[in-house]
């Protein structure tokens, strides 16, 4: 978090600040309720079954990565280099959607194989946490490229500037949700 | 100012690929038993996420505004009473039905 410019600016980080904090809340009451549903499998496929390790592994570094190239574009932005800032949301960008594309052929593979979230109570509680992710990084990637948008029609001023520091945030907090995930449910789940 | 920020940047990134790589790594190999696989695994979670707080998200004890700090505190208040709650309910219950 740098410095916000004007208090007007420290308000909103603020406010933004707190919807992350009631969004953690929500995440961890996904957590609980994935926690308690693991054994309602209704003799359905267990974690074990189902999840791949190397998938998950190449999911986590492309959001970790992502993470460190949003972070190299908000130091450009301040730096005042508009280019080099765009060069690496776009970057930061195409990993959250390499991430996504790998949810989603996850997702299609276990609903095609009659894993899909009517199956069982834990293959429900798997989707809504997951998925709640993978929308929120669905909702981050959109607004990654609305931001390169306003960069390029409005230069780096000050708004676009406090926005981009915002996103930030929301974009870093993604990664610590994953953290969660794949300590919750992935690791736990492939183990014998 | 700029080098020392690129600096935390990949500060984090390497100790975040620490911490990933172990877990991984011992459900991986499969040599640990699973309690004790589950307890690195928690242990890496928790230090990773404080990494993450501390170097991607920059939190600082002494230059963060005091109501952010208080505002992460009590969230991770809430989620201590609520999630601890529902899996303390859950599994008591769980184990009585059991019965």
């Amino acid at each position: 978090m740098s410095a916000p410019v004007s208090a007007r600016d420290e308000e909103k980080a603020l406010g933004f600040w707190l919807y992350l904090m009631t969004d953690a809340i929500l995440f961890a009451l996904l957590f609980a309720t994935y926690v308690v549903m693991t054994v309602g499998t209704a003799g359905g496929p267990t974690g074990h079954d189902l999840f791949s390790l190397p998938r998950t592994f190449a999911e986590t570094m492309l959001l970790l990565v992502s993470s460190t190239t949003f972070g190299f574009a908000t130091l450009a932005a301040g730096r005042g280099e508009g280019g080099a800032a765009i060069r690496w949301l776009l970057l930061t960008a195409l990993l959250g959607i390499g991430f996504v594309a790998l949810e989603l052929s996850e997702f299609a593979g276990m609903i095609a194989a009659g894993a899909g979230p009517d199956r069982s109570g834990f293959l429900s509680a798997f989707f809504a946490l997951v998925g709640a992710h993978g929308l929120h990084v669905s909702a981050g990637i959109l607004c990654i490229l609305v931001m390169v948008g306003q960069m390029l029609a409005k230069g780096l001023t000050a708004p676009v500037l406090s926005r981009l520091i915002r996103l930030g945030l929301f974009w870093h907090f993604l990664d610590i949700v994953w953290v969660g995930i794949f300590s919750v449910v992935y690791l736990p789940g492939v183990l014998p | 100012m700029n080098e020392a920020g690129a600096r935390t940047y990949l500060t984090g990134l390497t100790l975040a690929l620490v911490l990933t790589a172990v877990p991984f790594g011992i459900v991986f190999a499969g040599l640990v038993e699973r309690p004790a696989a589950l307890v690195v695994i928690a242990a890496a979670a928790i230090l990773q996420i404080l990494v993450h707080l501390r170097w991607f998200l920059r939190l600082d004890l002494t230059r963060t505004p005091r109501e952010n700090l208080l505002a992460l505190a009590f969230a991770a208040l809430l989620i201590f009473i609520m999630v601890g709650g529902s899996l303390w309910i859950m599994f008591d219950l769980h184990d009585r039905m059991m019965m």
